[in-house]
């Protein structure tokens, strides 16, 4: 008998992880590099905010802060360092270490979900505000300006580790975003496989009683937050490194609206739903910004309000139950059917 | 030190003027069995939330201790982690997961690894949730999951269990098999149940405590208390109110 | 001399900016638990709405001070029905679809007005402070902003309208058993709320001109104006107005414009860790 059920959070599906990973492989002979690398992005940004929102509940209302801190923190310390390595861990460190700041402040001092929706869009707008505001050369890091509005342009972008001068980009840049989703997404199942993952599952369950059970619920969520922001931050990074320029306009409140769209489109409670989302709904956002006719905004708007009211759990937990009951509905009917058959049958033998 | 298990020194709580708690001096001995009883608006609850921690005591209104220990101002937290099992009044479990799923994450906190899978089958098989060990805790009924919640204090084997209510709406059946579990348990616990099911507080026996009003009315074993003028006086009185 | 003046003007202005930027989303939160993340996009369509009255050529008086809140009530009216009602006492679905529906609204603007900035010009001429020169207008945003506060109060307080309003606030259920249906006070609650949030669009637009956008500078502001004042609507709205807005303004002189939103926003932050049900939940128990 196996105890180790799988807390609601879904088994990895191996053979389907292996299939994506395959599709990873191959999508570049069809599909356009430059459009795949940035759409993985968004999936990576979207999944670190699904397993916080799915998993745990924490809903941020200003994640793109860690997304943007992130970007800019690459884009700062690779034109201090040159070498990309460095920078590329501190992408993740600072984000994180924001994150688990401001995570202890709310989850210690036991707010409400309205007041950390406030204080996280909030955090977002700081920070907008302030790199809004660094025009001019009085601010700068080292050797790099932060450029207020205009953002920092021209920064070294990733490179082979050890070697500044194999700069990665195109097909290669491709490859690195599409193994860091596929490890962060590995990443994020086996954190939910652990004792640490179940407890998380059981604070967005009840999380009175999760502390009645002695577990420290602050902790746990402190802990996840700083995780999610550390992969937001890895995202932002390697969207700098993709984009070849950083503006403030990553702090946005738009930015952060679009990850929770995407995340939410594509289904709270599960890992693919977020990545299929951000894939889906990116898409769709850069169609549009190939025309004018209709707004990217007027859509992705359009579609959260409707996913709310008509779709609350996303679309890949919707096909997830519709699958299931069709499932059980077949099943049933083709045991009356092979009953019926045996009737049959046996009527003709006899 | 002594056996004193729990201790409370001249406790009160105040709600706006009304004094729920009014000076408790209450003390409880290893291994005991106490029920605390009392009509509607005795105070009872209020204590014991005192004991778990769910109320904050104030400062200056006396003081609480487990194991000699102050707990005064702790949160429920904190007294669980000294190995305190509570059982709040309302059902509290993890409606999203399954049964076993809600006793493993009780279990793991305290027990190693290797030895949670044994303690949590052990405690489905001590409260006879076999046929509903793969259930998600929202299906269930009501007395179900108050069974459940039971479990998942016992999968931490506390030495000592604070049970608020347990016996609100579970059948017959149920509670008797509930009334064994708990002297079985008792064997190695010290337990506090609060409860107005006269019935359950019979054949739970043991000492209990009245409380009246916010104070202590009557302390002794269940028979004699419930055969005390006084104490039936407070029941009868406030029944016809 | 002068300079203390100015300074105190400035001041002034900011509370009532926030107040009037607020008073809307106040209302909607404190008699409802809702927060609409479109209410800085109800601001922002006040505006549109007064400007294109004024291009058509109707009074611009008329326009921000009557047109432009009928115009978003009755927007207010539509959403409350298509949206909002279908999510009562779900508090984070309710932020989520009025976020959506703001970058709607976003669009649509930006589809019927296009994306450059419009404006129109304040219909009070400045004055002069010694050598300082103030916009006058600003004290007409003054002026309405206490103008508000004191018909918001004078209604709260008494009218039997105020009384339902009161009651319902404390207790759902109460009015409701009163014979109020809570579904009708909620309705008309939140087209107060937009309407009141379209006269600060109006009356806003010559000062600061308009983008589609621009909602979301208001959004925060308002934001943490009323979250961080609680759920009392004028006492908490005017302790956080004034609050907020001094802070604001002091940290401006003594540094630059950015630096004192910065400030404004870092308090709201520590405020909102240390109070969690806003200043009037601490302070004020039991006003409206």
């Amino acid at each position: 008998m196996s105890i180790s059920s799988n807390f609601g959070t879904g088994r990895t599906n191996w053979l389907g992880f292996a299939l994506a990973t395959l599709g990873l492989l191959v999508a570049p002979a069809v599909f356009d590099v430059n459009t795949m690398t940035v759409l993985l992005i968004w999936s990576l940004f979207a999944l670190s905010l699904g397993l916080m929102w799915g998993y745990a509940g924490i809903l941020s209302f200003g994640h793109a802060a860690y997304f943007g801190l992130g970007a800019y923190t690459f884009a700062v310390a690779s034109m201090n360092i040159g070498e990309s390595t460095v920078p590329l861990l501190l992408a993740m460190l600072i984000p994180a270490l924001l994150a688990a700041v401001i995570g202890a402040m709310m989850f210690y001092g036991r707010i409400s979900d309205v007041y950390m929706g406030v204080i996280t869009l909030v955090v977002t707008l700081i920070m907008f505000k302030f790199i809004n505001s660094t025009a001019g050369d009085a601010y700068r890091i080292g050797d790099a300006r932060l450029g207020g509005f205009n953002g920092i342009p021209a920064f070294p972008v990733l490179n082979v580790p050890g070697d500044p001068e194999l700069q990665i980009y195109g097909i290669g840049l491709y490859y690195v975003v599409a193994a860091a989703l596929l490890l962060c997404y590995l990443l994020c199942r086996w954190v939910l496989a652990s004792w640490f993952g179940r407890v998380l599952i059981g604070i967005r369950e009840n999380e009175a009683r999760v502390e009645l059970l002695g577990y420290s619920a602050p902790l746990y969520k402190t802990a996840v937050f700083t995780l999610c922001a550390a992969m937001a931050g890895l995202a932002g990074c390697l969207f700098a490194s993709w984009a070849e320029i950083v503006t403030p306009g990553l702090f946005s409140l738009g930015q952060s609206a679009e990850v929770i769209i995407f995340t939410i489109v594509g289904g709270l409670g599960t890992l693919v739903g977020p990545i299929l989302g951000a894939i889906g709904l990116g898409m769709l956002k850069l169609l549009l910004g190939e025309q004018t006719l209709i707004d990217n905004s007027l859509l992705l708007g359009a579609i959260l309000v409707l996913v709310v009211l008509l779709l609350p759990s996303g679309i890949v937990p919707t096909f997830l139950r519709w699958r299931q009951r069709r499932g059980a509905m077949l099943a049933a009917r083709s045991k009356a059917g092979s009953a019926r058959r045996r009737r049959r049958s046996q009527g003709e033998g006899a | 030190m002594s056996d004193t298990v729990v201790e409370t020194h001249d406790l009160s709580v105040r709600f706006g003027g009304v004094h729920a708690v009014n000076s408790v001096n209450f003390r409880l001995e290893e291994r005991e069995l106490r029920c605390l009883i009392g009509p509607n608006g005795a105070g009872k609850s209020t204590f014991f939330k005192c004991l778990t921690g769910q109320v904050a005591v104030g400062h200056n209104d006396g003081r609480v201790r487990i194991r000699g220990q102050d707990v005064t101002g702790w949160r429920p937290y904190d007294i669980v982690r000294l190995g305190v099992g509570i059982k709040t009044q309302t059902p509290s479990v993890m409606n999203g997961l399954t049964v076993e799923e809600n006793l493993w994450l009780s279990a793991r906190r305290v027990h190693p690894r290797e030895a949670v899978r044994d303690v949590v089958q052990a405690v489905i098989a001590q409260m006879s949730l076999e046929g509903i060990a793969r259930r998600q805790l929202g299906e269930l009924a009501h007395g179900q999951r108050q069974l459940v919640e039971i479990g998942i204090v016992l999968a931490q084997h506390p030495w000592l269990i604070l049970l608020d209510e347990p016996a609100a709406g579970i059948t017959h059946a149920e509670a008797d098999r509930l009334v064994e579990i708990i002297h079985q348990v008792n064997q190695k616990a010290t337990i506090v149940v609060v409860d107005h099911d006269m019935q359950f507080v019979r054949s739970l026996g043991g000492r209990v405590t009245v409380l009246h009003q916010g104070a202590v009315l009557r302390e002794g074993p269940v028979d004699e208390v419930l055969a005390d003028q006084k104490v039936r006086e407070v029941y009868i009185g406030s029944r016809a109110k | 001399m002068d300079y203390f003046a100015v300074v105190l003007l400035e001041i002034l202005y900011m509370i009532a900016f926030l107040a009037l930027t607020s008073a809307g989303l106040a209302v909607v939160f404190g008699m409802m638990r809702v927060i609409n993340l479109a209410h800085g996009e109800f601001v922002m369509v006040g505006g549109y709405t007064t400007i294109a009255c004024y291009r058509a050529g109707i009074d611009l008086w008329f326009a921000m001070l009557v047109v432009a809140p009928l115009v978003v009530g009755v927007l207010g009216l539509i959403i409350e029905r298509l949206v909002i009602r279908h999510l009562y006492g779900r508090m984070i679905d309710t932020m989520l679809a009025t976020w959506g529906l703001s970058l709607l609204i976003v669009g649509l603007v930006t589809l019927i007005f296009g994306n450059s900035a419009v404006s129109v010009q304040a219909p009070i001429s400045s004055y002069e402070i010694g050598q300082y020169q103030m916009g006058g207008y600003n004290l007409f945003i003054i002026a309405v902003a206490a103008l508000l506060m004191i018909v918001l109060w004078l209604v709260m307080r008494f009218t039997r309208l105020g009384l339902v309003a009161r009651g319902a606030m404390q207790n759902r259920d109460v009015a409701a058993s009163l014979g109020y249906n809570p579904g009708r006070i909620y309705m008309w609650t939140f087209t107060v709320g937009a309407a009141l949030s379209g006269l600060a669009g109006g009356v806003l637009a010559p000062l600061t001109g308009l983008l589609p956008s621009v909602g979301s500078s208001y959004i925060a502001k308002a934001f943490i104006t009323v979250i961080t004042g609680g759920a009392a609507i004028i006492t908490g709205t005017l302790s956080s107005s004034l609050l907020f807005g001094t802070v604001n303004q002091i940290v401006s002189f003594a540094s630059m414009p950015v630096v004192g939103e910065i400030a404004m926003l870092t308090l709201a932050i520590i405020l909102l860790r240390l109070m969690p049900q806003g200043i009037t939940g601490r302070f004020f128990k039991n006003s409206a």
